[in-house]
């Protein structure tokens, strides 16, 4: 990515004879909320098309993969690339993608870390179809798999094909940036959109190679505004069975399990705020090489317990480890979901 | 379709014939369970080799990611040892290491990563001899364990730094 420098007479020109950078946004193995929140910016998008033109966006608009393969390498400018690497073919985009783009960003929880789609990789892909589909009531295959070529009344058709496990797209192909978030707030995508834009002006710093953009570098209990004390967790509890919930008190130490102490900030802790604790889509804070072991550590020091069964009974309360832990950053954690 | 992800670590099994020589991790604290590792040696106490020591200031300074990246980067097994709770340096931080254990050790197992792969003791300044006998328990029991079964390693192969578990111990004399 390089801009040529501007003078300050140029950076003031009319929007109409500054260049228009070309925009891609895809969707891997993705729910759709990435893109969503980036239609959320509403009029400020329509501002953004007079400096960006979208040239691939299945979300939005009509152009097939042939396309981009039509387009010279590096044609467009910024990607934004959503949602996890689960299927052959969306290896394929992301290699395509990366070859076509100046500047691809992993976007949203998915891309960068697999989300919850990553904590199928706690399973071998006959359980996760096993769970997904039952065979004898899906059985367009003859297999009662949904995968593979299979004759349709419109000719021999193709399913992608799911590989053993979700990759974060990182784990696939060279990734520029990161944005978190499941999905990343609105007001973030459009800071994003605008320093994106000054830095390809020249007007504004290029953020390094691998910074991770439309976040803070702190943790989500840092922005969140309840009151702290002492913690000690004799119990954690669900939502559900509490009666009510302390409006300015810190959800931890009302036992509920809040991802706050390792999530990163950048969201405005909307959740805690709102009385939901914290369920960690911001991804590790910076530094932490592992989001559940940080949790975990985090929690285990706040146990109002010093004996193994005592210390087994708090434990207890947190029925599924792995789905607390790392709700979202299996994919990318230090064991990348144990067993395959 | 894009091949699974494999690397040497997972491809590489112990050379037949071989009897199967875990790589452990030992953690220990500064002020007991060093001591007495260093007591074992002073008294020329022997144990298997099997152990790579790693002195913290405490056991609370353990750091769950620590323990991840053993395993990640091709630990058979990881113990954490340090002061008995009444003898702890830092007061409570014995406790917390304890927890974290447990912990760790319950979510180790839902990742697949047997329970009897993490380990810990306590051993005080005075308790070499108590050392080089749980360490000589421990390793016995990975032994029986066993390597970490292939498709578990493929998935923890998946680490970018991932070494080869099957390289042989050197022999130290402890």
């Amino acid at each position: 990515m390089t801009a040529e420098p501007v003078t300050p007479a140029e950076a003031e020109a009319p929007v109409a004879d500054k260049p228009r950078y070309k925009l891609a946004m895809y969707w891997a193995s993705a729910c759709g909320g990435c893109d969503v929140a980036v239609l959320n910016l509403g009029m400020k998008l329509i501002e953004f098309t007079e400096r960006w033109e979208p040239v691939f966006w299945p979300a939005a608009m009509d152009a097939k993969r042939a396309d981009v393969r039509a387009m010279d390498d590096g044609e467009i400018d910024v990607c934004l690339f959503d949602g996890g690497i689960r299927t052959d073919e969306d290896a394929e985009m992301a290699q395509l993608l990366r070859a076509k783009s100046k500047v691809l960003v992993a976007f949203g929880s998915c891309a960068g870390e697999g989300c919850i789609p990553g904590l199928a990789n706690q399973r071998p892909l006959e359980r996760v179809f096993e769970a997904a589909y039952d065979p004898e009531l899906n059985d367009v295959n003859g297999s009662g798999l949904p995968s593979g070529p299979w004759e349709s009344p419109w000719g021999e058709l193709e399913l992608p094909t799911l590989e053993a496990r979700l990759r974060t797209l990182g784990q696939v192909v060279d990734v520029d940036y990161t944005v978190p978030g499941c999905p990343p707030e609105t007001e973030r995508i459009a800071e994003v959109l605008s320093a994106v834009t000054a830095a390809l002006d020249g007007t504004g710093p290029l953020p390094p190679k691998g910074a991770v953009l439309g976040a803070g570098t702190s943790t989500v209990c840092d922005e969140c505004g309840r009151k702290r004390g002492v913690k000690s967790i004799r119990e954690f509890r669900r939502i559900q069975t509490l009666a009510e919930v302390d409006p300015e008190l810190c959800l931890l130490e009302q036992g509920l399990p809040c991802c706050g102490p390792a999530a990163r900030d950048g969201c405005g802790a909307k959740c805690p705020a709102a009385g939901a604790p914290c369920i960690g889509c911001y991804g590790a804070s910076q530094g932490v090489q592992d989001f559940g072991a940080r949790l975990l550590s985090a929690y285990a020091s706040v146990v109002d317990a010093s004996e193994p069964e005592d210390i087994e009974r708090v434990l207890a309360s947190l029925p599924d480890t792995v789905g607390q832990f790392y709700r979202f950053s299996l994919a990318a954690s230090l064991l990348h979901g144990g067993r395959s | 379709m894009t091949a699974p992800v494999t690397t040497p670590a997972a491809a590489a099994p112990a050379a037949a014939g071989q009897p199967f020589e875990p790589l452990i991790l030992g953690f220990t604290c500064n002020w007991c369970s060093y001591r007495a590792a260093d007591l074992a040696g002073t008294a020329r106490t022997k144990y298997p080799h099997n152990v790579r020591l790693i002195r913290l200031m405490c056991s609370g300074r353990m750091e769950p990611e620590f323990i991840l990246e053993g395993f990640a980067k091709g630990a058979d097994a990881v113990i954490m040892t340090g002061c008995w709770p009444e003898d702890c340096h830092y007061r409570i931080q014995s406790v917390k290491a304890l927890r974290r254990f447990i912990f760790l050790r319950r979510t180790l197992a839902d990742l697949g990563i047997e329970p009897a792969r993490l380990q810990r003791f306590y051993a005080s300044a005075a308790e070499g001899q108590r050392f080089a006998d749980e360490m000589a328990r421990i390793v016995a029991e990975v032994k029986a364990l066993g390597p970490i079964p292939p498709e578990t390693r493929v998935a923890l192969a998946a680490h970018p730094d991932v070494v080869a578990s099957a390289s042989q111990p050197q022999e130290v004399e402890v």
